[in-house]
Parts: structure tokens; sequence; C-alpha cells
């Protein structure tokens, strides 16, 4: 899922500061099961805001609401009439809900109140860790289902580097060597044999380096036309 | 060797191809560029190393620390009538700005070209910048090889001019986890067209020499030059720093006790009571056992079936590399016929 984190209180209230009334969005999806963006976020977001704005001098009102999923249209339609009330919509959302939120009321202005962090999944309560760069061409099935695009610090297809040492990577012990994760991983499944082979030079293309993505299938495009 | 020879037997001429490729035991040196536009650094950094090095490396912004560049500071070398082994890394480069670089770098005599992956810029001056890492030290040996003996572009694109021809090396870490991999990986570089190998500081020998067993085991030293890595300790707490600070460095308590030793005479004193001249005495009896046990290692690294030469690092102390190439009885340095690789010739 997509993991993300609040932004200080003190960026909320810059990027907020010229509006009266503000409606805070959550989103009842990554950013709820992450604790950032959910409706207790949203409640604590817009409660502190008032407070804050309050103690300043410069109260504002401050509503909020959450929607199960930001970045589906359906959801957002929903909240219509409450977005166009409001002179800034503070989304916890995560950058997708931001700019789903921007494409469907083009007449509303929305900022931010989330930093969209990874892909990743919680390792233990309270702890996430990176897992994917959607680089748009996976290739976990050669490396032991260990993805050193997103967990090895230089994204090395012909790992490891000389950097790592006792599991860890060199540019921080909490990191753990994708490349010591692979190879212990193709150790034990008797699979070595893998690393072995030169991997050549990646293709970027389908990563973000070929610019914006979208994938567009005609069958259920038809299918939705149709129906 | 995958690399096809040319006709007249070298794959770039370069001096280091050369010395290596008639049987002599090579020294390599380095030479760190510096932090500013000055080249006369460079030409006095060469001159403490001419007559005593084969060729020398010059850094990519080693540790990610923003210096002259390696091309830049390698073209100066080449003016100075010193043969460069320019460094390269992946870091700061996507591989059309690589194959650019390298480009210029043949076309102003660079010869010799070691593939690097990169320190991470977090550990430089930096850290803010984004990273490229579009390809890694393997396959860019392979990109180096193939524009030589397939005289394509990484794209397949053909040469329609002369292609670079460099004498390609590619770095080894025999100490660095996962350590039963490391042979492995040193022939994958091999495999990928490195036709010699420079290795991370070796202060261990009997732990390098269970390495070059299994490097023998896989017939790897018959492919390709293998450059052990050395380097003069400086202090017995420089020793300490790379024992426990540094991944990849295996350095034998033995050692440190020796560094220790020669700074005895001062090692009762408080850090207060020692004089300028104290400090000044004890730092040159550091310095003079480093350089011994540098001369030490180097003859014990010899030793060893497949070690073809060894690799002085010495950066910000270009002036120990003289007593030690005269001490380890490397000196003077062969002077070889000068032969162009057959697209020159």
């Amino acid at each position: 899922m997509i993991i993300a984190e609040q932004k200080p209180l003190n960026e909320l209230k810059t990027l907020i500061a010229d509006a009266a009334n503000v409606l805070v969005v959550g989103c009842g999806t990554c950013v709820t099961v992450c604790f950032a963006g959910g409706s207790r976020e949203a409640a604590i977001t817009a409660a502190s805001l008032r407070m804050a704005t309050k103690l300043d001098g410069n109260s504002k009102q401050v509503s909020e609401v959450t929607v199960q999923r930001q970045c589906e249209w359906e959801y957002l339609d929903q909240i219509r009439e409450q977005v166009k009330q409001a002179d800034v919509v503070l989304s916890l959302g995560c950058g997708i809900g931001v700019q789903a939120i921007v494409e469907r009321f083009p007449d509303s202005w929305v900022v931010p109140g989330l930093n969209t962090s990874f892909l990743g999944l919680p390792l233990e309560q309270g702890v996430w860790a990176e897992r994917c760069a959607a680089c748009g061409d996976c290739i976990l099935g050669l490396t032991g289902g260990i993805c050193p695009i997103a967990r090895c610090s230089k994204s090395l297809l012909n790992g490891p580097c000389g950097g790592s040492e006792a599991g860890h990577c060199e540019i921080n012990p909490d990191v753990p060597c994708a490349w010591q994760l692979i190879y212990d991983r193709l150790s034990k499944m008797d699979k070595l044999h893998v690393l072995l082979e030169l991997q050549p030079p990646k293709n970027w293309r389908t990563s973000r380096d070929g610019g914006p993505r979208k994938i567009v299938r005609e069958d259920l495009r038809l299918a939705y036309q149709e129906g | 060797m995958t690399a096809t020879l040319s006709k007249n037997g070298y794959l770039s001429g370069s001096n280091l191809e050369r010395v290596l490729r008639l049987g002599h035991f090579a020294v390599t040196g380095e030479l760190g560029p510096p932090q500013s536009a000055d080249g006369e650094v460079i030409r006095k950094k060469a001159d403490l190393l001419r007559g005593y090095v084969d060729a020398v490396n010059i850094t990519d912004n080693q540790t990610a620390i923003v210096r002259m560049s390696s091309i830049g500071a390698g073209s100066i070398l080449v003016q100075a009538g010193l043969e460069p082994v320019v460094q390269m890394t992946c870091r700061d480069r996507n591989r059309l700005a690589i194959q650019s670089d390298l480009l210029g770098a043949y076309a102003l005599g660079m010869r010799n070209l070691l593939c690097l992956t990169g320190d991470h810029q977090t550990f430089g001056n930096h850290p803010t910048a984004k990273n490229v890492f579009d390809i890694d030290s393997i396959q860019l040996v392979k990109l180096v090889a193939d524009m030589r003996d397939e005289r394509v572009f990484q794209c397949g694109d053909a040469f329609k001019g002369p292609e670079p021809r460099f004498f390609i090396g590619a770095a080894a870490a025999p100490f660095a986890d996962p350590i039963d991999f490391r042979p492995y990986r040193l022939a994958k570089k091999v495999k990928a067209g490195a036709s010699f190998i420079q290795t991370q500081l070796v202060y261990d020998v009997p732990a390098f020499a269970a390495f070059m067993e299994k490097v023998r085991h896989l017939g790897v030293h018959k492919q390709t030059y293998i450059l052990a890595g050395v380097g003069p300790l400086k202090s017995p707490a420089m020793a300490r720093y790379m024992k426990n600070n540094v991944p990849g460095i295996l350095v034998p308590d033995e050692l440190i006790e020796r560094m220790e030793a020669a700074g005895a005479p001062w090692a009762g004193k408080g850090k207060d009571e020692l004089t300028k001249e104290d400090k000044k005495a004890r730092a040159g009896a550091w310095q003079g056992e480093g350089i011994q046990i540098c001369i030490e290692l180097i003859q014990r690294l010899r030793q060893i079936d497949g070690v073809a030469g060894v690799h002085i690092m010495a950066i910000e102390w270009e002036e120990a590399v003289k007593p030690i190439v005269e001490g380890a009885g490397l000196y003077p340095r062969p002077v070889v016929k000068a032969q162009v690789a057959e697209a020159e010739a």
C-alpha cells in the first residue's frame, strides 16, 4: 500500500493561511491503514488547526470529512457541496488523492496535508518499510522475491556492492542490505546460480524515466462504454 | 578472457597493459583530484609518482565529495607524461553521459578505465542530491568492452568512426559481505570484460590468500590481472578506524600493535604534555612504520599465485609511494616498448 506521513502543523498553517473556511478531507484506504490520513487523523488535524489558528488570533472555520477513496471520482462526488463551500481543501490523501480532488473540482484550491512516502508494508505496529519502486518491469522473479530496485540504495542489478557489512547497507545500519537478503534466500533455495548471470542494463522507460505513465485496457474500456 | 585481442595482441596498448602482458609485477598508484580548479595540484602530485608507478588511478568524486573530474585531471596527467587509470562511477551519470565522457577521455589520450558503481551520495558533501545508478559497475564494464570489441554503443548502434579502446578494470572487495560470493562476483566482472582488477585495501594476507585460492579454483586469475590493494597506515587511530568503520577492510590486531609500538616513546605523555616537536616526531615514527608494514605486505602478497601487481593507495600522502616502491624492490619500473591497439595501428 501507499505509505504517507503527516506534514508538520506549521507547514499546514502556512498552506491554509489565506483561507477562512477549510475542509480537511481524509481518505479511508491506504493512509487510514498507516495512520496518516484516515477519519481519526482528519478529526485531529481539523481540531488542531482550529485551536492553532485561534491561538494565533486568526481563527478559521475548519471542518472535516473522510471519503472511502480519494482516488476515485465516485467517492469524491459525494462531497461535492462541502468542497464547493471551502476556501481551501486540505487533503489527507496521498499525492494521488490531492490531484484527484483537483481534477474533479478544478475551481477549488487544494493543498496536501501529507507527504506521500513510498509503497510498502507495516513490519510491525508503527513501523513501515519500502518494498516497491513501481518501475513497471518487475524483476522479482530473478531475485528471489526481494526487490533490489526499491531496497538496494544503489538499485544494483548485479549486486552486492562492496558496502555490505554484517547484513546491512553502508549508508545506514538500519537498512538491511537487499543483496545480502537476496543472496541468503537464493542460497537457501539452492538457486545461487541465478546470481552468476550478468543482468543487462535495465529498461527504465517503464519507470518514471519514460515520462508519466498510463495504462489503457481496451477490453475493459469497450465493455464500460458499451455497458 | 572474453575480449578478443587485436592482431598485435593488445586491447588498448596502454603502458599498464604492456607491463602486465610482458609479465612484470605491476605497480599502480592513486591520485585524488583537488576540491578546486587548481590544475597545479595534479602536476605536483604527478611529480611525486613519476617513475614509481606504471599508471595512476584518478578518483571520480571519491566519497561523493565534489572534486575536479577524473577525466579533467586525467588529461592534465597525460600532458604531464604519466598514464592515468580513469575511474568512472555510475552514481553521477546515466548511460548517455558515461559513453559521451568516455569518447572524450579516449580522444584526450586516456587508455585505462576503472569501472565502479560509486560511493553513495549520502556520504559526501551533497547528500541532498539525486543519484543516477542507471547502470551498475558490471554493466559498465560490459558497456565499455562492447564499445571496444563489438564497436557498438550500449543501444546497439554501430560506431561510424574510431571506437574507444580502453584497458578495462574493475574493483574487488575480497572481505565484504557476503564473503562467500566475492570470488564469484569477481568472476562476473571478468566475464563482463574486466582485464584487470584492483582490490580493496589488504592488510590481512592470510585472508587474502584464502580469497585468491578460491579465485584460482575458478580459474579467474588466468583471465584477468589481479592487483592487490595496499596502503600505508598513517597512525594507530587510522588503523583502528579502518578495522572498525570501513566495510570490507580487515586490519589484524598485530598491525595495530606495531603501529602503537612505533609511537611508544610518546605514549606515556598526555595530550597536553606533547610539544609540537613531539607530535611531529611521533607522526614521523608512525609513518615510517606504516611504510615498512606496506613494504612487507607487498612482499608477502607478491608470493601469492595469481597476484599480478599491487595498487598503492596513498591518497593525500603521495610522498609515501617512492619509499614503498623502492623498499619493496619494485624500482625502477620497467620501460616497455610502446604498442598501439589494432584500431590505431
